[in-house]
């Protein structure tokens, strides 16, 4: 037999690994003092940890002064963060200067979007259950406003029965339907609306107030519905869309000068994280569809004057910081506007925000769309799809997933980025915290204000990246190549 | 593959050719930038042929198939497909890919959606059929193709030869009447050559028109009733695969053919 000849006939059995590599200790070893230099780096981190962590767990938890009605309540020896402030705070810090007897108006806005954004964003969520947190949540509503519990002023018949009737609506949509489609579609297309009229209230639309205005209003209205129908019977997508559309905007114009019939809630009352929800929402829900738009704009080679529209916009406003567009915003907007035309400050920061974040939202898609391959175009085309199913069913799906991290990051530095608009005046979570500590009665109280604050910074904007790693995953499965 | 093609019991000249005419080109050019790729194209296909084309790399082959159905634009000269002439007209861009599938080299399916959703995507939103009646069709067809089985799996967990014949039935659920190959099985491994050109040898039996380009001269022989030579932008040499295998008469074709032969 030559040396080289080998057979084996037997398997060998399998033997458990090796007690260093089981277990905690051997897990400990394995990671942390697995060679010198990482031992060392170990015990480096160890005696920081020691440093820092009781020290800060002391002021934070154990010396801290819960109850306190002013700040010499907090001025003792060996005292620790004084959270009697933040808690006498709590409401100033939530709703700014909004009215208290309407705080129920944006409680409600952020509970629907919760009840609504849910079972979008997780899939998991079964629809029973999103169907019963909302009707369990109207119900106690009612029982809430009506009973001892509320007695809320600004609640009347007519603005409950409306609501209750909107609650009535979802609730059912949600339980005979799926949920996701109709949160889907509450969310972009009932939503924003509501909100407005529960935020603000009803919003003064002077054309509705003259009977030829209300007949022309009634006429688009018909004459939307009947040629979106019309064209939905031929089979024409394009005219069914832009006729229900024309409708869909009358009726919306229409319910946003009812707006439940509540008292107007002027906008220079908003403030606190309500304020920075409103920013940060809006920009957020215009800036990812506003920025899909540009990036697909500035990549249709086919339409340079479109093209370069885009490129224009996102050259232009990624090049100027966001403060100059906010003061922009607020003082040469007007210059530019006819007269009488007045827009809100709240609005102005509003559309700033959003401009600005669309024009970044733009360029991480671009990356996106980059990333896929010519051959899904080409593959997209031959089976006959045009220009918006190969987009939406092919491309759009694909590239965003890609760049679902750089949107979320956009998401979260446009978070912390409305805090700009302290700069124009509007009281948002940060210049309220500045603001309460200025207050004589709780002087030197600037750490718990802003540890505070950063502390809710942190939870939302660590809650974003978490559900970014979450998609990843869940959008993960099955295409590995 | 060519075991795989002998067992088959195609007879391409039993094979129906009606004297309808598919496809029309006359007088094509086509120039990317100064660089005239394609000069001078003629070519009609009747319903129910298969054509072969060949040629070295770069002589334009692609290009030509893929004036076809627009995914490149001639420059100048007319293509006719189903009495459809590709114009700018985007309405006659989309009736003309309705009746044309295409397979591409690397398959190109959609990495996001399942092979069943791949198969049912474009029936449902382009030809309107509803969802169930789709899948159905769908079903029957991965069948045909042989991987019923797959349906629900994604195309990156499948082989490459599977893959391709996805790629394969998701043409076919459009149900067109001209089928273009641009290289289908040339980014395969040989063992999956066999069951890619299986499918489409079974495709060619039911009578489809097809315009494969291919250098599978097993495959040429068998189902081609034409195969085409290109070189530098020009169609050189046609003829029944007989004739054009056995005595070609260009030296261009001759130089190809003893290069891809003898290796
Ligand atoms: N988008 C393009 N822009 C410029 N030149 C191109 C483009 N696509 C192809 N060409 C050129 O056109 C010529 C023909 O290309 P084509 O892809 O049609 O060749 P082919 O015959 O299919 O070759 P292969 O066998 O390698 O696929 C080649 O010289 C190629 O470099
Ligand atoms: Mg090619």
């Amino acid at each position: 037999m030559s040396d080289l000849a080998y057979n084996k006939t037997e398997r060998h059995e399998d033997l458990p690994p090796p007690a260093s590599e089981v277990g905690v200790f051997g897990w400990l070893r394995h990671n942390f003092f697995s060679t010198w230099y990482n031992s060392i780096g170990t015990l480096v981190v160890l005696y920081l940890f020691y440093l820092m962590v009781p020290a800060t767990l002391d002021w934070v938890l154990f010396s801290a002064v819960w109850d306190a009605t002013s700040n010499q309540d907090c001025r003792f020896e060996g005292a620790g963060a004084c959270w009697g402030f933040i808690d006498a705070r709590l409401n100033l810090f939530w709703y700014g200067f909004y009215d208290i007897e309407n705080y129920w108006r944006p409680s409600l806005v952020g509970l629907m979007l919760l009840v609504f954004a849910v079972p979008v964003l997780f899939e998991k969520i079964p629809a029973k259950l999103v169907g019963g947190v909302t009707g369990v949540f109207g119900l106690g509503w009612a029982v809430w406003a009506f009973g001892g519990l509320g007695q809320v002023a600004s609640l009347n018949l007519p603005v409950t029965i409306g609501l209750l009737a909107f609650i009535g609506l979802i609730t059912a949509g949600v339980f005979l339907r799926s949920p996701r489609s109709v949160c889907a579609i509450a969310i972009v297309g009932v939503f924003p609306w509501v909100s407005v009229s529960l935020l603000y209230g009803p919003v003064n639309v002077e054309s509705l107030q003259s009977g030829l205005g209300i007949a022309v209003y009634a006429i688009l209205f018909l004459a939307g519905g009947g040629f979106g129908y019309w064209s939905s019977k031929r089979l024409d997508a394009l005219g069914a869309f832009l006729g229900y559309l024309v409708a869909y905007f009358v009726a919306v114009i229409v319910f946003l000068s009812w707006g439940f019939g509540l008292t107007i809630q002027p906008t220079n009352t908003f403030g606190g994280l309500m304020l920075t929800l409103v920013l940060a929402t809006v920009a957020i829900g215009v800036s990812l569809p506003l920025g899909i738009i540009l990036a697909l704009g500035r990549r249709a080679d086919n339409m340079p004057a479109v093209q370069m529209l885009c490129i224009g916009f996102i050259e232009l406003v990624r090049a100027v910081p966001l403060i100059t567009i906010l003061f922009m915003a607020q003082f040469m907007l007007p210059l530019f506007l006819p007269e009488g035309v007045n827009f809100d400050n709240v609005v102005r920061a509003l559309v700033g925000v959003s401009l600005f974040a669309s024009a970044y939202m733009a360029e991480v898609v671009r990356g996106g769309l980059q990333a896929i391959p010519k051959g899904q175009f080409e593959a997209a085309e031959s089976l006959g799809l045009n220009y918006f199913l190969k987009m939406r069913l092919i491309v759009l799906p694909q590239a965003l997933k890609i760049v679902i991290p750089g949107i979320v990051s956009t998401f979260i530095g446009l978070f912390k980025d409305t805090s700009l608009v302290s700069i124009i005046g509007l009281m948002d979570l940060l210049l309220i915290a500045k603001s309460s500590v200025t207050d004589s009665k709780w002087l030197g109280l600037e750490h718990e204000a802003y540890f505070f604050i950063a502390l809710v910074y942190f939870v939302f904007c660590f809650g974003m990246s978490r559900y970014s790693i979450y998609l990843e995953g869940k959008l993960h499965t099955g295409h590995k190549r | 593959m060519a075991e795989a093609a002998e067992t088959q019991t195609a007879e391409p000249a039993k094979m129906q050719i009606s004297d309808e005419v598919a496809i029309q080109i006359n007088g094509m050019h086509k120039w990317y930038g100064d660089f005239h790729v394609l000069k001078d194209i003629n070519l009609t296909v009747y319903r129910g042929e298969r054509i072969v084309v060949c040629g070295p790399s770069g002589s334009g082959k692609s290009t030509m198939i893929r004036c076809i159905n627009r995914l490149e634009e001639h420059q100048r000269g007319s293509i006719v497909v189903d009495d459809i002439e590709l114009t700018n007209d985007l309405k006659n861009i989309d009736a003309v890919r309705m009746e044309v599938g295409m397979v591409f080299q690397h398959f190109n399916l959609f990495p996001h959606l399942t092979v069943l959703d791949n198969c049912t995507l474009a029936p449902i939103w382009v030809r309107k059929v509803p969802k169930k009646e789709a899948e159905e069709a769908a079903m029957t067809y991965l069948e045909r193709v042989k991987i019923p089985e797959q349906a629900h799996k994604f195309p990156g967990q499948l082989s490459g030869g599977q893959q391709q014949r996805v790629a394969i039935a998701r043409s076919l659920c459009m149900n067109p009447r001209i089928m273009l190959f641009d290289e289908p099985t040339s980014a395969l491994d040989p063992e999956m050559i066999s069951e890619v050109l299986d499918t489409m040898i079974d495709l060619a039996e039911s009578g489809m028109t097809m315009i494969c380009v291919t250098h599978e001269m097993g495959f040429a022989r068998k189902v081609a009733n034409r195969v085409i030579f290109m070189d530098g932008g020009e169609i050189i040499e046609q003829n029944e695969p007989e004739a054009f295998f056995n005595n070609p008469q260009n030296d261009r074709t001759k130089l190809f053919l003893s290069q891809i032969l003898n290796h």
